[in-house]
C-alpha cells in the first residue's frame, strides 16, 4: 500500500529550519548594534537548529508529490510558528500576545504585510527587523531559497519549485534545478542589493533624509518580496517622492516574471516584452493609475499634479503587486478610488514572482477560455486551444485554472461572512466594505485593507477568533490554497 | 548529360520521360517489373535494385553521372540515396521528400544529408494552391524572373465579359501576353483576330499585377476569395493553411481526428480548426459550408476529394480545388464538376526538370500534361537571340511566343520590334515539338 512518506518530508522540513538558524542569528547581530539584547532571537535560533537536526535524522525516501504538499505546507506554518518565537519572547507592546505573536509572523512569512502594531516604538531595533527579514525569506518563497543554498533538496527539486511558484517557466533556466534556483536566488538577493544601494545613496545625495541605513536594509527587504512591512508607521509615506518613484519601480519588478527578469538582464529584452502575461500586467496598472488619478484629481485630494499621479501610481502598484505600502493615507480617498483599490487585490502580479493574490495569467487564461466558450456557441465542432502569446495553454491548466479563481472567490466569501459574524458578536465597529477589504487584504496576502485596518491603522482591532482565522487564511492562500486542501482529504492519506 | 533516377513512380517516370530524349537516362527502381515497365515506353536504361545500396548505385555508374535524382515514394530512402552516391562520385543530387521538416534541415544548412538540391512535395503541392486560391478561375500559376513575371492559365466562365471577343478587344493590359488558348484538345497560339469562347483556357504571361487585373476581368463578380475551406488536415492541408495565414487569410480546416485536429489548431492560431466529418450534411449546413468562396479538398485519397469537393459544389460553393494523388485522375476530376485538381506528383515532376534541363533554362513550367511548356532562358553572349528584334526571331520559331522579358529586375512587355540584350530573362511559351528547337538557337 502506498502512503505518504511522512518521514521524508519531516527530514526536508528538519533542512529547512536548520537553514532558518542562520537570518535569526544574522538578525541578533543587528540587535547587538543597537545595544538590544540578541536572546530573542538566538533562542529560537538554538531551538530551530536542535529541532531541524533531530528532524532532519528521519529517513529519507523519494520526494514524491505527496511528500512535496505536506512538506510545503508544513514548512509555511512550523517556520511560521518558530517566527513567531522573537516577537513572543521580547514580548514588547501587542507582542505579548502569542495570537498577535503569530498573526505577525505568518503575516511576515507570507508576504502579507498586515500588522497588529499599534505603536511602532514599543519594540527593538532588532525585533523590528526581524519582521522585514521574514517578509525576504518568505518573498520568494524560503524553499526556493533553501533550494538555492543546499542541494541536498535537488531531487524532487523541480516539482517542489513548481508548487512553490506556481509556473513551470522557472525550471527552464538551466538543466539542473539546483542551478536554476540559483540563478533566481541570486537575482532577488542581487535585486535587493541594488535597491539598498541605492537608497543609501539617495540620502548621502540629501534627496533622502530620512533614508537611513538601518530604514534603506528594512525597506530592501520588503520591497522586492513586495510584503510590505515597514518599521516606519507611516510606511513610505515617511519618505521622500523620490524615494516613492524608486520603490513604486521596485515594486513592479518584484512582481515580474523573475525568468523573464533574468533573461532581460541577460540582454535579450524581448522575452518579457513579447510576455502576453507582462503586457497584461503592465496595461492593469496603466489603467488603474489613470483611473485612480483621475478621482483624486476630480475630489482634490492633493495639491499638485505630481503628487496625484505620484500618489495614484503608487498605490496601485502596491496594491497590485500585494506589497501594501501606502504613501499616504489612502483610507481617506473618496469611494470610487477605494474600490478601485479594493479590486485590484483581486489581480496581482505575474506567476513566477514574489506577488501573491490570484494573478495575471490566470485571469488571462480565465478570459481566454470564457471567450473560446462563446466561440464553440457558434461553431460547436470547433478545436480552439487557448493561447497565451504564442504557448497553447493546455486543458488541464484551464480546468485547474478556473478552480482556482472559483475556489478563492468562494474562500473569500465564507472568510468575509465569518468576520461579518465575528465582529458583530464581538461588537467592533467595523462596515462591510471594511470587512471584505481586510478579508481580501489578509487572504490574498497584500497588507493594509480600509477603515481600523487602513494603511496606518492595525488588525489589532479584530477579535482574537478573526486573528486566528486570518492566520489560518494567510497560510493558505500563500501557498495557493491546493496543498492545505489535499492534505485535509483522506485520500492524500490513503493509497 | 547522364543522369540516374531512383524510383520508376509517377514521378520518377515523368522525369525520365521528359529527359530521355536529350540525355542519357538510367533508372533504378526496386521492383524490376516495373523498371522493366520504362524500357518499352522510353530510351532509358532501367535497373534493379535499391537506391541505398552501395552497389546498385555503382553499377547505374553514379559515380560517371552528372546528376541523381532521388524520387522514390520514401523521405529517407531518398535522402540515404543521395548521401549514398555523394560517397561514390560527385554527381549534383536531387531529394524529393514529403515532410517538410527535412526541407527546413536541408535550408539551415544548403548541403545537409550531402543533397544539392531538395525538393518538398507537400510544400510545393501548398503553394501551388494558395497561388490558384489567390486568383479567381486561376488553373494553374507558376512564378518565373524571380517573382516578376508570372504564368496563369485562367479558365473563362461562360458567363464571363471577355467570353465572344476577340483577343485584340481583351487585351486591355500593358503588361500582359496572351500565349495560348487551350480549346477542347487544341493549342491554339492566338493573334489579335482569334475569338475567345467561354470554356477556353487561357495561358497568359505578364507582370502579376496585370494577371490579377486580367482575372478580375474575366470573372467580375468573383473578386478575391475571403473564406476559405480546407478539407482534411494532411501534410498538404496543413501548409495550405500556414500559406494562407502567412498572406493574412483566416481559413476554416475540417479534420475528422480529434487528435490530429487538436495538433493543427495548436500549431494556426489564425485557422479555425473543425473536428468533424467533411460528409456529415448536418455539419457542411451548420457551418454553412456552401458559402465559402473556395473549398481546398486535401484528404488522404482521391476518391475522398472527390467526394468532398463535389459535395460543396452542391451545396454552392464557388470554387473546389481537389488534390489528386493519382496524375491520371486529374483530367477526369476536372470533367465532372472539381474546379482544379492539382497533383503533387506532376508539380513535383516539373520542379525537378526545370533543374535537370540546360542551365540556361531557370523555370520551366508545364501545360496541359506535358505538351506545352512555359520556360524562362537567361540570353547568353553567344545566343542566336542577342541583339535581335522579336519579329525576325518568331519567323524562325513559328510556335514560340515571347510571353515577358525582365532586363536588370525591370519588366518589358515584348512587342514585334523588341530587340532582345545580352542578359535578358526570356520567358516564352512553346509547344513541345518546338521546345528542342529553342533549346538549340538559344
Amino acid at each position: 500500500m502506498m502512503r505518504v512518506r511522512w518521514r521524508t518530508s519531516a527530514s526536508y522540513l528538519g533542512t529547512v529550519l536548520t537553514a532558518l538558524t542562520v537570518p535569526l542569528v544574522l538578525t541578533a547581530g543587528v540587535s547587538l548594534v543597537y545595544g538590544e539584547s540578541p536572546v530573542p532571537l538566538l533562542a529560537p535560533a538554538g531551538l530551530s537548529l536542535a529541532l531541524g537536526l533531530a528532524l532532519g535524522r528521519f529517513e529519507r525516501g523519494s520526494l514524491g508529490p505527496r511528500e512535496t504538499y505536506l512538506m510545503v505546507s508544513a514548512a509555511w506554518f512550523v517556520v511560521a510558528v518558530v517566527g513567531a518565537l522573537p516577537f513572543l519572547l521580547a514580548g514588547t507592546g501587542v507582542f505579548a500576545d502569542p495570537v498577535n505573536a503569530l498573526f505577525e509572523s505568518m503575516s511576515g512569512i507570507t508576504t502579507t504585510g498586515a500588522t497588529v502594531l499599534e505603536s511602532f516604538d514599543a519594540h527593538g531595533r532588532g525585533v523590528m527587523m526581524w519582521r522585514q527579514v521574514l517578509q525576504w525569506l518568505g518573498g520568494l518563497g524560503i524553499l526556493v531559497l533553501v533550494v538555492a543554498l543546499f542541494s541536498q533538496l535537488s531531487v524532487g527539486g523541480a516539482k517542489l519549485m513548481e508548487t512553490e511558484t506556481q509556473t513551470t517557466d522557472v525550471t527552464k533556466l538551466a538543466p539542473r534545478i539546483t542551478q536554476t534556483a540559483r540563478l533566481i536566488g541570486g537575482l532577488y538577493a542581487g535585486l535587493t542589493a541594488a535597491l539598498v544601494l541605492l537608497l543609501l545613496a539617495m540620502n548621502v545625495g540629501g534627496v533622502a533624509p530620512r533614508m537611513t541605513p538601518y530604514n534603506a536594509v528594512a525597506h530592501a527587504l520588503t520591497t522586492v518580496s513586495t510584503a510590505g512591512f515597514s518599521p516606519e508607521p507611516e510606511s513610505v509615506g515617511a519618505f521622500t517622492p523620490a524615494v516613492q518613484w524608486v520603490i513604486a519601480a521596485f515594486m513592479f519588478v518584484g512582481a515580474t516574471n523573475f525568468v523573464l527578469l533574468y533573461h532581460l538582464l541577460g540582454g535579450d529584452a524581448g522575452r518579457l516584452v513579447r510576455s502576453e502575461e507582462f503586457r497584461v500586467y503592465l496595461g492593469v496598472i496603466a489603467a488603474g493609475t489613470v483611473l485612480v488619478t483621475v478621482f483624486l484629481a476630480l475630489d482634490g485630494t492633493y495639491d499638485t499634479v505630481e503628487a496625484t499621479v505620484r500618489h495614484a501610481a503608487f498605490q496601485v502598484v502596491s496594491i497590485v503587486t500585494t506589497t501594501g505600502y501606502a504613501s499616504s493615507d489612502f483610507d481617506v480617498w473618496s469611494v470610487g478610488a477605494r474600490h478601485l483599490l479594493f479590486l485590484g487585490m483581486f489581480i496581482g502580479g505575474m506567476a513566477g514572482s514574489t506577488t501573491c493574490s490570484i494573478k495575471t495569467f490566470r485571469w488571462l487564461v480565465a478570459a481566454k477560455a470564457f471567450r473560446r466558450n462563446l466561440l464553440l456557441a457558434v461553431h460547436p465542432d470547433a478545436v480552439r486551444p487557448v493561447r497565451l502569446g504564442s504557448t497553447v495553454v493546455d486543458e488541464r491548466t484551464i480546468r485547474d485554472v478556473i478552480a482556482y479563481v472559483l475556489l478563492t472567490l468562494v474562500i473569500f466569501g465564507l472568510l468575509t461572512v465569518f468576520i461579518v459574524v465575528d465582529v458583530s458578536r464581538a461588537s467592533v465597529a467595523l462596515d462591510e466594505f471594511e470587512v471584505m477589504g481586510a478579508a481580501a487584504s489578509t487572504f490574498l496576502n497584500i497588507g493594509p485593507a480600509f477603515g481600523p485596518a487602513g494603511p496606518y491603522g492595525t488588525y489589532n482591532v479584530f477579535p482574537r477568533s478573526t486573528k486566528v482565522a486570518m492566520i489560518l487564511l494567510m497560510w493558505v492562500g500563500r501557498i495557493e490554497i491546493i496543498p492545505v486542501l489535499l492534505l485535509l482529504t483522506p485520500s492524500f492519506w490513503r493509497s | 548529360m547522364r543522369v540516374v533516377v531512383v524510383g520508376a513512380g509517377e514521378v520518377g517516370s515523368s522525369i525520365a520521360e521528359s529527359l530521355c530524349v536529350n540525355h542519357e537516362v538510367v533508372v533504378v527502381d526496386i521492383d524490376s517489373e516495373r523498371a522493366d515497365a520504362l524500357t518499352y515506353g522510353m530510351d532509358v536504361l532501367s535497373l534493379a535494385g535499391d537506391g541505398t545500396d552501395l552497389d546498385v548505385l555503382e553499377e547505374a555508374g553514379v559515380a560517371e553521372a552528372d546528376i541523381l535524382i532521388a524520387s522514390t515514394d520514401d523521405d529517407e530512402t531518398n535522402i540515404v540515396t543521395c548521401g549514398t552516391a555523394t560517397a561514390i562520385g560527385d554527381a549534383f543530387t536531387i531529394a524529393r521528400v514529403k515532410r517538410p521538416q527535412y526541407l527546413r534541415t536541408w535550408q539551415r544548412s544548403e548541403y545537409a544529408f550531402g543533397i544539392d538540391f531538395m525538393i518538398c512535395t507537400d510544400l510545393l503541392t501548398a503553394n501551388a494552391i494558395v497561388g490558384i486560391i489567390g486568383l479567381p478561375t486561376a488553373q494553374d500559376v507558376d512564378m518565373f524572373a524571380g517573382g516578376t513575371v508570372q504564368m496563369t492559365e485562367f479558365k473563362v466562365p461562360s458567363n464571363s465579359p471577355v467570353a465572344d471577343r476577340t483577343v485584340a478587344e481583351a487585351d486591355e493590359f500593358e503588361q500582359l501576353t496572351f500565349a495560348a488558348i487551350i480549346r477542347d484538345d487544341d493549342i491554339l497560339i492566338p493573334n489579335g483576330q482569334t475569338r475567345i469562347e467561354s470554356e477556353d483556357e487561357i495561358v497568359v504571361i505578364g507582370h502579376p499585377e496585370s494577371a490579377r487585373a486580367f482575372g478580375a476581368a474575366i470573372a467580375p463578380s468573383q473578386n478575391g476569395p475571403n473564406d476559405v475551406v480546407i478539407v482534411g488536415g494532411s501534410e498538404i492541408g496543413y501548409q495550405v493553411a500556414q500559406l494562407l495565414e502567412e498572406r493574412e487569410f483566416e481559413p476554416r480546416l475540417i479534420e475528422r481526428d480529434e487528435e490530429r485536429a487538436r495538433w493543427l489548431a495548436e500549431r494556426l492560431p489564425r485557422t479555425l480548426v473543425l473536428g468533424s466529418d467533411a460528409t456529415d450534411q448536418d455539419f457542411l449546413e451548420r457551418e454553412r459550408i456552401g458559402d465559402a468562396d473556395v473549398l481546398v479538398a486535401t484528404l488522404e485519397n482521391d476518391q475522398q476529394n472527390l467526394l468532398a469537393t463535389l459535395l460543396a459544389k452542391r451545396l454552392g460553393t464557388d470554387r473546389a480545388i481537389a488534390v489528386v494523388d493519382t496524375g491520371d485522375f486529374a483530367d477526369l476530376f476536372e470533367a465532372v464538376g472539381v474546379d482544379v485538381a492539382v497533383s503533387p506528383r506532376e508539380v513535383t515532376a516539373e520542379e525537378i526538370i526545370r533543374f535537370t534541363r540546360s542551365r540556361r533554362m531557370e523555370n520551366i513550367s508545364m501545360i496541359e500534361g506535358d505538351r506545352a511548356e512555359v520556360i524562362e532562358i537567361e540570353v547568353a553572349p553567344d545566343s542566336e537571340l542577342a541583339g535581335r528584334p522579336i519579329r525576325e526571331v518568331v519567323t524562325r520559331l513559328p510556335n514560340v511566343v515571347f510571353g515577358a522579358i525582365t532586363r536588370d529586375g525591370g519588366f518589358i512587355t515584348p512587342r514585334g520590334d523588341t530587340v532582345i540584350e545580352v542578359g535578358d530573362h526570356v520567358v516564352i511559351f512553346a509547344e513541345i515539338d518546338s521546345v528542342d528547337e529553342i533549346t538549340n538557337v538559344i
